[in-house]
């Protein structure tokens, strides 16, 4: 593995290798296994005015340290990213297209992912998006490579839109008797004006609601909440134990030894189905973002094939990111024209190489 | 293969009604929003279905003929001027809601429909789709998507690509494919995003996936006057600061609110120099808690008037007085550019000032509208077409802002798009190899350079400047400009 120190000596290391796979924080096995480059020398916030909401920093930048440095200045990473804690960087974050469950507010990563600098597959680089919130000329490559696994090139440097953090938080956990009112309850309150961030249902029945903004309004906000609720025993947490429980859901702690950690995009309308289909041999699983993306557990022992078939009759392709999963990553597959032809000029001999053998 | 039997197999799908040739026919699509520049088709198909628009991409593909996909033709860039003796596909009557459902917060449309058509269907729900632009009530959802047009209400929740999930498009041979979903979450390479602001060149977006969000429960919307416009620059930067994260934030100066005020009688103060409206938005406790530090921000950034809205007929009236800016600049000058460049916000003051300098060395009025919050400015060089030169020295000045909101590290763009006006200058904001791996990538997708030839991206051939001034939507008071 190539560990380039310099934005030069990553565009030698592309055109040195004839398979390009970029590992990053490695926090994402499945994907980063057997990787012919190292983003971790490429690390460091190049850029950031508070008052201009934006950053610019290098792929391997772990977002531990673009968290601390937002946070000092009271600002945050609107698509709530998962796996901080664990190491995980901001190139393999965008790589991966992943947002965690505070993007239901104001959306994913490809919403806050303004301009990229990048090492095509062919050994070039090339500049896309720009530097400031709103620009509208040129091609948009920085939407482009988002869920894009590494098909492009690599990532170099980032630059980023960011948000004011809410002042506080409130979580409003209900338990509704069954999954059918849980999945009702989440549907209300994302077609209500209540502006939440975070809104999981999980299969046991559980809704877990997050507010935030001032601390003035909080108390207020949460009864109008918790009206959207009724018939459920409902649970209220603040401070630190908030974090706490959103970090858990984030750093996938629910995840339990010996399970896989696969992504799923899905819409509102499907949850119920994929609870049905998922129901008699999924490990523990969420349903986040009011109900368009699921996050599953899948045990070893669990034979990967029936997750597949669950997932094509969804139609929707899953992303295992962590664990021993052996059923190939969906999302890898090959796409269409307008992607074929893509392909063509930033990696003609298709060096990057996506699904591990 | 010729002319003639390019337009015989046309006329097998349309209608004599629906394929117009005839000079007198053509006329109203030789141009856009951007009345200066002027280019005659050799036709213009008006299909009625998503069929008949890839019949008709086949059968340019075939016969190598230019074609450009056509909404509303509100742009301001130049972007739907037709090819000279290419084929215009007007989207007009594709305009139908093909889903509609509030529960998952998502409506897929034809290209054709307008863009405030989908949040007054949205409205029974309280939903709405976000993207603003202020000839909303005119333009088309294909015409967004392919400028990834903007609204005053950027800031908070960005523009057109933030609120596509996915998309069914034709590429420019005839290809159909869809890309993305009805999800919020992808997977894959987001090629929705990447096909919205392509301006075209990438072929025609036949069905769009919106994604509605709930109407913001309460609006707050305050105006304050400033004896200079440095400090209702430094206002922005310190509401920024303050950690509140309005809806819009906006900016006029002196020369604006007088053209608004010989317009509409929008009754100014007479001595201020600029104002700002900031409005906050959100569930009516949060913006009630919010009100007492925007207010405490504004005051300490020394501004000497601050007028809130009392009720929403106020509110509408402050926003008036704000868009009517652009059209009514035609009552100070005959002719006017609209210019879209984009600085960080840090640099706006700066900015301003050099334009400033710019207007007094060319000896050109110009006013100053703008999108304070993201940076986006909308200067108006003003100049009369009929005086020699005048078009020319006002371009000039134009080019220079342009320049300058490179320097400053910005865009030539933020939401009206590179069009036909501003491919002299995409090259100097991206470097050359940048803009030859674009027109590689464009090459790739559409090796005939059929879709939207001679747009977006630098080319030898463009049409002739004319004449520059209000749309005539505008001058007919159908819609007002930001
Ligand atoms: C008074 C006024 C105010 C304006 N205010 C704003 C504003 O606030 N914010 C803003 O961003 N813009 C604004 N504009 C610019 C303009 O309205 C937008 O660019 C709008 O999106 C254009 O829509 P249209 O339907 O008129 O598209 P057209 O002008 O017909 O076409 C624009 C481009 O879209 C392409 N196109 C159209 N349909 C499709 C399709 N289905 N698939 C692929 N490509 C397609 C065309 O080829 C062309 O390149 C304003 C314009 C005017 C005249």
């Amino acid at each position: 593995m190539i560990t380039p120190e310099t934005f030069d000596e990553l565009q030698q290391a592309v055109r040195s290798v004839d398979r390009v796979r970029v590992r990053g924080g490695g926090t994402k096995n499945v994907l980063s296994a057997d990787a012919t480059i190292s983003t971790e020398k490429l690390s460091g916030i190049l850029e950031y005015e508070p008052s201009e909401y934006t950053f610019t920093a290098l792929a391997g930048t772990p977002l531990k340290d673009i968290a601390a440095a937002l946070a000092e200045n009271g600002q945050f990473l609107p698509f709530d990213p998962p796996l901080v804690e664990a190491g995980a960087t901001l190139g393999g974050t965008v790589a991966c297209g992943l947002s965690g469950p505070g993007r239901f507010r104001y959306g994913g990563l490809r919403d806050f992912f303004l301009g990229v600098r990048m090492v095509t597959g062919d050994g070039r680089v090339v500049f896309g998006g720009g530097k400031v919130v709103k620009n509208a000329a040129g091609f948009d490559i920085p939407k482009l490579v988002v869920g894009s696994l590494g098909r492009f090139g690599v990532l170099g440097e980032l630059t980023f839109k960011v948000f004011p953090a809410p002042a506080t938080w409130t979580t409003i956990r209900a338990e509704f008797p069954d999954f059918k009112s849980a999945n009702a309850a989440m549907i209300r309150v994302a077609m209500s004006q209540e502006e939440v961030y975070c809104l999981d249902v999980e299969p046991t029945g559980a809704v877990s609601i997050r507010i935030g903004g001032l601390g003035d309004a909080q108390a207020v906000r949460t009864d109008r909440v918790r009206s959207l609720l009724d018939g459920a025993q409902v649970e209220i947490s603040t401070g630190e134990a908030e974090q706490q429980l959103w970090n858990d859901i984030r750093e996938f702690r629910w995840v339990p030894n010996g399970h896989s950690l696969i992504r799923l995009p899905l819409n509102p309308g499907q949850v119920e189905t994929a609870e049905k289909l998922l129901a008699p041999q999924a490990g523990p699983r969420r349903y986040s973002v009011g109900g368009n993306l699921a996050w599953i557990a899948w045990s070893d022992s669990a034979a990967a094939d029936s997750l597949l078939t669950a997932c094509r009759e969804l139609g929707r392709k899953p992303l295992p990111l962590i664990g021993n999963w052996s059923g190939g990553v969906p999302s890898a597959e090959a796409g269409g024209a307008f992607e074929t032809r893509l392909l063509d000029i930033f990696d003609p001999q298709r060096k990057g190489d996506l699904v591990p053998s | 293969m010729s002319a003639e039997q390019f337009f015989a197999e046309l006329r097998r799908i349309y209608p004599a009604d629906r394929l117009l040739t005839g000079r007198a026919q053509l006329a109203p699509y030789e141009s856009d929003g951007l009345t200066s520049f002027r280019a005659r088709p050799s036709g213009v198909v008006l299909p009625e279905t998503q069929q008949e628009v890839i019949d008709t991409v086949k059968i340019c593909h075939k016969y190598e003929v230019p074609f450009l996909a056509r909404g509303s033709g509100t742009s301001l860039s130049g972007g739907s001027v037709p090819i000279e003796d290419g084929l215009v596909i007007a989207l007009n009557r594709l305009k139908r809601i093909i889903r509609y459902d509030a529960e998952q917060r998502v409506a897929v449309v034809e290209p054709g429909v307008i863009n405030t058509a989908v949040s007054e269907r949205a409205a029974v729900d309280r939903l709405y789709y976000a993207p603003d632009p202020s000839s909303g009530p005119v333009c088309t959802i294909g015409g967004n998507v392919a400028f990834n047009s903007g609204g005053a209400h950027c800031l908070k929740y960005g523009m057109t690509s933030n609120h596509v999930l996915g998309m069914k498009v034709v590429l420019p041979d005839g290809t159909v494919e869809q890309l993305g979903s009805d999800s919020l979450e992808g997977s894959g390479p987001d090629l929705t995003g990447m096909f919205i602001g392509s301006e075209g060149l990438f072929g025609v977006a036949l069905e769009i996936t919106l994604r509605l969000l709930p109407k913001p429960e309460k609006y707050y919307t305050l105006q304050a006057a400033y004896d200079s416009l440095e400090k209702a620059g430094t206002a922005v930067a310190m509401v920024v600061a303050s950690g509140l994260l309005p809806g819009a934030m906006e900016i006029m100066d002196r020369l604006s609110m007088d053209a608004a005020d010989a317009a509409i009688g929008a009754g100014y103060p007479k001595d201020a120099k600029a104002v700002l409206i900031v409005e906050l938005e959100g569930t009516s406790d949060e913006v009630e808690a919010e009100k007492p530090r925007l207010h405490k921000v504004i005051e300490e950034s020394g501004a000497y008037i601050i007028e809130a809205a009392r009720d929403d007929e106020h509110r509408l009236k402050i926003w008036k007085g704000r868009k009517s800016a652009f059209s009514a600049v035609g009552r100070l000058s005959p002719d006017f550019i609209v210019q879209d460049g984009v600085v960080p916000r840090t640099k706006l003051g700066h900015a301003l000032k050099e334009i400033d300098k710019l207007s007094e060395q060319y000896g050109i009025r110009v006013a100053n509208v703008f999108h304070a919050g993201d940076g986006n400015l909308h200067p108006l060089v003003m100049f009369d077409g009929r005086q020699p030169g005048g078009l020319e020295h006002a371009e000039e000045l134009a080019g220079e802002i342009i320049r300058l909101c490179i320097r400053l590290g910005g865009s030539i763009t933020g939401e009206h798009g590179v069009g036909l006006e501003k491919r002299a200058y995409i090259g100097e904001m991206y470097g050359e190899d940048d803009i030859e791996f674009m027109q590689q990538l464009r090459r790739s997708v559409d090796p005939l350079e059929l879709a939207n030839r001679g747009k977006k991206l630098p080319s030898a051939e463009a049409p002739a400047l004319t004449s520059v001034g209000a749309h005539p939507l505008e001058k007919q008071g159908i819609i007002s400009r930001e």
